[in-house]
């Protein structure tokens, strides 16, 4: 930009400039997180011995019977399940997955009409105050958050004081250590995630497309299933995708609103990997998850796509 | 009349989302073990429990010292790649930008569990500082998006006019640059420094046993007697986070004042 000459070598280009600016940050995001995910992968396939993994490759921690090595070096007589062969480790899986679904999808419907009010009913200047009125909620400890859901649907809880208080029952509503609960806890720890990428998106949208829509004859509701609807879907796609993902390997909400009775997968991952010292079952199964996201994401988009080609 | 409807709705939201928050603080004053109604009448013993608890004092100091090194180191990272992101176009941009940002999606338990197992297998011992270096790691996305859009929103003739007055790339960047995105700076730090106040799962995966506020509180959870200083101590903290938050929103919008740009909201 300020050189007066175009040097087309490699050192002082864009390209060098670039990469030696970013080269500390991107070496620690490869140091502590591509590393330990590539070691996660690698630990999957090899055998589980005491305390440690032993690089003798195998897949038995993902399909069949697998054999630990004990601390005096035999193999143990007693075998374990691979992840997959595992009906425990499937039930949980397909826990995870459900819960998953259930918390995206009310949290992503729950989100569209809020970030749709905020960008359409609501005067510019005051966009950033809702916003930030809107994830002020979700900056504060989520520990404290996720119990204060307990505090309220216990048997003793606000709620349940309030509708005995009020004569609306009369015993109390068995409401914790649900699935419900669960659902309802992660769908309110999530919804700034899901509220800011629609919001964005439907930003975006030309206004005049919309006059358009209605000057040809549309009505104010197909305008915005003809209009509106398709053009914010990328929003709606990564709510989806930044709600989902990280909700699958939720860890405290099984243990405080579950009260630990309806373990998810992240709860199994760290017992394989602390408690019962099965770093390479443990790696399995968290190789396992992610794939499970990831295929479940890669079909949520494919249909996405569909749907956009759609009938005009 | 037509009536809001969405209004009403986004209003009822607001309230479902503040509904935890707002609770907290009528049980931290309540005079009563139980957590329930009707309030038994007001009292401030929780507080002074809080006040006087040895092992909280010492979750405390870690918290604040495991959330100041982290708001400083991730900060830094995250300047350096909002940079170099936003000034350079590279083609290793795109993919190095991904796995930096990839804390934000990723669950929480994998990276924690990923990064455990290999300290352990090379041999370092858990402490304070491995928590920070699995904070840094999440917090670095959020301070890159932050600074991103302050970057972004910079006017790129104002560097060019350094260079035409005959300053070096460092000055420019010290001089002109670093002015004014400092409000961006500070946002991302206050923002880093909240998130690893708070953050759970990696503090308690990977420190030694040393208290933290957050495994404290989880830890105090278990029972039953303890949960209204966790009331009382739950106030205070939020309270803290929405200070910080407060001051946090004043500086980003400081900074778009100052380079001009348009409020786009948000510090996402």
């Amino acid at each position: 930009m300020s050189e007066p000459l175009k040097r087309p070598r490699f050192w002082g280009s864009q390209a060098a400039s670039g990469l030696a600016l970013i080269s500390p940050t991107a070496l620690y995001a490869i140091l502590l997180l591509a590393a330990p995910l590539a070691a996660t992968l690698v630990y999957s396939v090899m055998t589980d011995g005491y305390l440690t993994v032993i690089p003798h490759f195998q897949l038995c921690n993902y399909i069949g019977e697998c054999h630990s090595q004990l601390a005096d070096g035999t193999m143990s007589p007693d075998g374990y399940l691979g992840a997959w062969s595992d009906p425990i480790v499937r039930t949980l899986m397909a826990r995870s997955l459900f819960v998953s679904i259930l918390v995206t999808a009310a949290t992503v419907l729950l989100a569209y009409p809020v970030a749709y009010f905020v960008s359409f009913n609501v005067a510019p200047s005051k966009k950033a105050l809702w916003l930030f009125m809107i994830t002020i909620p979700f900056w504060t400890s989520y520990v404290i958050r996720v119990f204060m859901w307990n505090v309220m649907i216990s048997r003793t809880g606000v709620i349940n004081s309030v509708l005995q208080g009020l004569h609306i029952t009369s015993d109390p509503l068995q409401m914790s250590f649900t699935i419900q609960a669960m659902v309802i806890t992660l769908a309110h720890a999530y919804a700034p995630f899901a509220i800011l990428p629609i919001f964005v998106a439907l930003e975006k949208i030309d206004r005049s497309l919309l006059e358009a829509g209605q000057d040809l004859g549309e009505t104010r509701f197909t305008t915005f299933l003809r209009v509106t609807l398709p053009l914010s879907m990328t929003g709606v796609i990564a709510a989806v995708l930044i709600v989902f993902i990280p909700t699958i390997g939720d860890y405290v909400t099984p243990n405080l609103i579950g009260g630990g009775k309806i373990p998810m997968i992240a709860n199994m991952i760290e017992k394989q990997m602390l408690k019962a010292d099965n770093r390479a079952l443990g790696s399995a199964i968290a190789v396992s998850a992610m794939l499970v996201v990831g295929l479940v994401s890669v079909v949520f988009l494919a249909l996405n796509r569909r749907y956009l080609k759609g009938p005009k | 009349m037509k009536i809001p409807v969405l209004r009403i709705y986004t209003i009822g939201y607001l309230l479902f989302l503040y509904c935890p928050i707002l609770i907290l603080p009528i049980f931290a004053f309540n005079d009563s073990t139980a957590v329930a109604f009707p309030l038994q009448g007001f009292t401030t013993e929780w507080f002074q429990n809080v006040f006087h608890d040895a092992v909280l004092g010492k979750a405390l100091k870690n918290s604040l010292l495991v959330a100041a090194s982290t708001a400083v180191i991730s900060t830094f990272l995250g300047t350096l790649a909002a940079r170099a992101n936003t000034r350079y176009q590279f083609k290793a941009a795109g993919p190095l930008m991904g796995l930096i940002m990839l804390p934000m999606v990723l669950p929480e338990i994998i990276m924690a569990m990923a990064l455990l197992v290999v300290l352990l297998s090379i041999g370092i011992p858990l402490s304070l500082f491995t928590i920070i270096l699995g904070h840094v790691l999440v917090c670095t996305p959020f301070a890159v998006a932050i600074l991103t859009s302050a970057f972004q929103s910079l006017d790129k003739s104002l560097e060019e006019a350094a260079y035409d007055l005959g300053e070096g790339p460092f000055s420019t960047f010290r001089l002109i640059i670093l002015p004014l995105v400092m409000p961006g700076i500070i946002s991302a730090m206050l923002i880093c420094f909240t998130i690893s106040l708070d953050e759970f799962i990696i503090s308690n995966f990977l420190g030694s046993g040393e208290p933290l506020l957050s495994t404290f509180i989880y830890g105090q959870l278990r029972f039953p007697k303890n949960v209204p200083n966790i009331m009382a101590l739950g106030t205070i903290l939020v309270g803290v986070s929405i200070t910080l938050l407060a001051l946090a929103e004043f500086f980003r919008r400081r900074g778009l004042a100052r380079t001009g740009a348009k409020d786009s909201g948000g510090f996402l």
